[in-house]
């Protein structure tokens, strides 16, 4: 039997430095049953036999975040051998608030004192041996970013957990609710374990509603622990939820009073100076600009990007095609499997892992905003702007990365820790035009409206407006309305991000995007590859006449509505999907020219016989707004971590594609004086369904919460607001 | 009455009693504004919401909305 350690502790406690150290690239990543919470796991290096479980990073064992239910379900069903509970001695009085609830679990616990030697550095002591006692359980000193104490805290964990030495909270509540605690459990005891007999008597006790589900007493029990409930809460003028929060407060103040000497008590520490500048009335905006600026000019327009396209021009340009050709010409290969492997594969892969260089620049500086605190402050000064459309003010970050490529704006959305709104931003991200949309911008462009200033600032205008109207539309559904756990967020004090922590970021996320690139990504190139140089007689032909082709013309009529039912159009929209880039290339294949320039202007005078101005701008806002290409429909598969979530993403991109290309197009043929028909009914339909979308009142959770703050205004009556 | 968000910057109030319900009430109190305990008000964000607080040692920030639940007594 394998031992299992759990790690608990706050957010930003230093957890995952921990956890990462512990078992280094022993570590498997899930998630936990039901939510898209990110599960970790992994063997602690040198013991095969021990798993740790890094659960989510929580303040309590409340019964209203995914976060906490998953935790405490974890905690009570899967009984782990040990808990290590990670605290963050320069925030002792919050963090020790979590572990007077870990302590009552019946499961032995290590307390890791983390960050001790920042605590030393500012002079404050700890009397760890008083501490220990009063919260009976042992403590660990340890500094986590220094990577010292964790070894010492897991050994001790193991130890315990092979003695069997459960924990006992130390802690007293107040006569009053130790009376009524001991007599509810005196109704419950024959069903619990006597480990969490005291856990499920405090839950019944606080109204839990998900332990009162699960126990399903029956109706006389019921009422009678309800009645003693009553009565505490009559007794005290509160109710019972806000009295046990009071009570362990009050008793960690008392055990820190006694144990914890804080030698400055200036209010005014390094980080709060910093914080003076970087989120003061003024210059809060600027430097906010100034570090996005930074962090895009380096991942995107520079290091980056120059390193994107050395693979992209060089190393998949002109050192592997070539070298690969020339193999393939020394053993006779036959045409079609070089074509497969240097067109297909190689072309397709390519062009995704060009990617990763950006990627990893990307993540680096993200990692280093992220770990260093300023994130927290992003969503201080935005959330004013971005609680209006219904996103967070973390949702900004992966839009203007965006504007460089999709992927690493995607995955910029980890950072945003309510699953709704990450969710969100997820689908919304891609409406943005990245870079690789701007030749189809200088195409339609160029070849329909020479010279026109408004085309290409109309497209990010377009872009920007989808989001804003999606997340005001997607907020009022039932399934993306926001959690109940708003914006009450730490600011947790800026330090110097650990180099071995951003490194393993970095290594664990370009891993998996390169893991993707040589699955999903290599099938889909494949694919695409043999539909457009296959005939239904499985005869290799040029793209016309290609299964694409055919295919093409099949799904055309599907955007004759658009304007553009053509099977040229349709098939370079397909192609858009391998990347965007190719719509242009296709276009140029399509119409019989070899190879064309970045903005397509030898056939543009082919296009303009095929298509108007009306249709082309149509086609032009569909490629922008649909489903993105296959790397970052990967990277929304992995943000997502759900299929049916991936394919409800696509599917919301697909249908407001169409729905607004549609309607561009339809009244603009209306006001062109070319009549009403069916078509022009239909987009009208569809333009008053929007605003019923975007005017109507929010779905359940979100009344609710509406409805609990009017309850507080009218309490608070004559507060002023 | 006052509530938290009728406090000033650089005030330092005293929680009398929290108001309202449910996760967002549970969720103020998780992050240690209980009865009784002692709020710094270091700043408002610089679009006038939400606030940066100082309790129990550590900073929070809050929307106004939440901050209005939160009920206060000036201390000395």
């Amino acid at each position: 039997m394998p031992i299992k350690i759990a790690l608990a502790g706050n957010p930003n406690s230093g957890k995952t430095t921990m956890f990462n150290d512990l078992t280094g690239s022993n570590q498997y990543v899930g998630n936990w049953p039901g939510v898209t919470v990110e599960k970790k796991e992994g063997r602690l290096k040198g013991h095969k036999d021990v798993i740790l479980t890094d659960l989510p990073g929580i303040y309590s064992l409340s019964p209203y975040t995914p976060e906490e239910i998953v935790s405490r379900n974890y905690l009570i069903n899967e009984e782990p051998n040990a808990i290590i509970n990670i605290v963050d001695g320069t925030n002792i009085e919050r963090n020790l608030y979590l572990t007077t609830q870990l302590t009552e679990m019946g499961i032995p616990v290590v307390i890791a004192l983390n960050m001790i030697d920042i605590v030393r550095k500012k002079g404050d002591s700890i009397d760890i041996k008083k501490l220990s006692e009063k919260l009976g359980c042992e403590i660990i000193e340890t500094s986590a970013l220094k990577g010292t104490g964790s070894n010492e805290a897991v050994s001790k964990a193991i130890a315990l957990a092979k003695q069997k030495t459960k924990t006992i909270a130390q802690h007293k509540f107040s006569e009053l609710v130790e009376d009524s605690l001991s007599k509810i459990a005196s109704y419950i005891e024959n069903t619990i374990s006597p480990n969490l007999l005291r856990w499920y008597s405090i839950k019944l006790f606080e109204r839990d509603q998900k332990v009162w589900e699960q126990l399903a007493l029956d109706e006389k029990i019921r009422s009678k622990i309800d009645s003693i409930i009553a009565e505490c809460e009559k007794q005290l003028d509160d109710d019972s939820e806000s009295i046990i929060t009071n009570e362990r407060y009050n008793y960690i103040a008392d055990v820190i009073k006694d144990c914890y000497v804080r030698k400055n008590t200036s209010r005014l520490t390094v980080s709060d100076k910093i914080d003076r500048v970087l989120t003061n009335r003024l210059l809060a905006f600027p430097i906010f600009a100034a570090i996005i600026f930074l962090v895009y000019f380096i991942s995107v327009t520079t290091v980056g990007g120059w390193a994107t396209d050395w693979v992209n021009d060089v190393l998949f340009g002109e050192i592997i095609p070539p070298a690969v050709e020339g193999f393939l010409e020394s053993v006779n290969c036959a045409d079609w499997l070089s074509s497969l492997i240097l067109d297909g594969i190689i072309g397709g892969v390519g062009a995704v892992l060009g990617f990763l260089p950006q990627m990893m620049v990307l993540f680096l500086c993200l990692s280093i905003l992220e770990d260093c605190g300023y994130m927290a402050r992003i969503a201080f000064i935005m959330d004013r702007i971005f609680r209006k459309f219904g996103l967070s003010g973390k949702s900004f970050i992966p839009i203007i990365i965006g504007t460089g490529c999709g992927v690493p704006g995607i995955m910029a959305s980890r950072t945003i820790e309510s699953e709704e709104d990450r969710k969100m931003t997820i689908m919304t991200t891609t409406f943005i035009p990245c870079s690789a949309k701007l030749p189809i911008i200088s195409l339609i462009a160029g070849a329909f409206f020479p010279g026109s200033l408004w085309v290409a600032p109309s497209a990010y205008f377009i872009g920007i407006v989808a989001i804003i109207c999606s997340g005001i539309i997607l907020k009022k559904t039932k399934a993306l309305s926001s959690s109940p756990a708003p914006f009450v967020m730490e600011l947790p004090a800026y330090h110097i991000p650990g180099i071995k922590n951003v490194a393993f970021q970095i290594w664990d996320k370009s891993k998996s995007f390169v893991k993707k690139a040589g699955t999903i990504i290599f099938l889909a190139s494949g694919l695409v590859w043999f539909l457009s140089n296959f005939n239904w007689q499985m005869q290799m032909v040029d793209a016309p006449d290609s299964i694409l082709a055919s295919l093409g013309s099949i799904i055309a009529p599907i955007f004759a509505p658009l304007g553009w039912g053509t099977w040229e159009a349709a098939v370079a929209t397909l192609t858009g999907l391998v990347a965007k880039e190719n719509v242009v290339g296709t276009f140029g294949v399509l119409y019989g020219f070899q190879e064309v320039a970045e903005d397509g202007v030898e056939i543009w005078s082919t296009l303009q016989a095929s298509f108007t101005m009306l249709s082309a701008y149509s086609l032009l806002v569909f490629n922008l707004l649909c489903a993105p290409c296959f790397a970052a429909i990967g990277a929304i598969r992995r943000e997502m971590k759900s299929p049916k979530w991936t394919f409800i993403a696509l599917g919301y991109q697909t249908v407001l594609a169409y729905a607004v290309s549609l309607c561009i197009y339809q009244l603009g043929m209306l006001f062109k004086g070319n009549g009403f028909n069916v078509f022009t009914a239909i987009a009208i339909v569809v333009i008053i369904g929007f605003i019923y979308l975007l005017l109507r009142r929010p779905n359940n959770k979100d009344r609710k919460n509406s409805s609990a703050k009017k309850v507080g205004k009218a309490v608070l009556g004559g507060a002023k607001l | 009455m006052f509530s938290l968000r009728d406090a000033k910057c650089g005030q330092t109030v005293k929680v009398v009693k929290l108001h309202g319900e449910g996760a967002l009430k549970r969720r103020i109190m998780d992050m240690g504004i209980t009865r009784g305990c002692e709020i710094y008000i270091r700043k408002v964000a610089p679009l006038g919401d939400p606030i940066q607080i100082n309790v129990r040692g550590y900073e929070l920030s809050l929307r106004k909305s939440a901050a209005e639940m939160i009920e206060i007594q000036k201390s000395s």
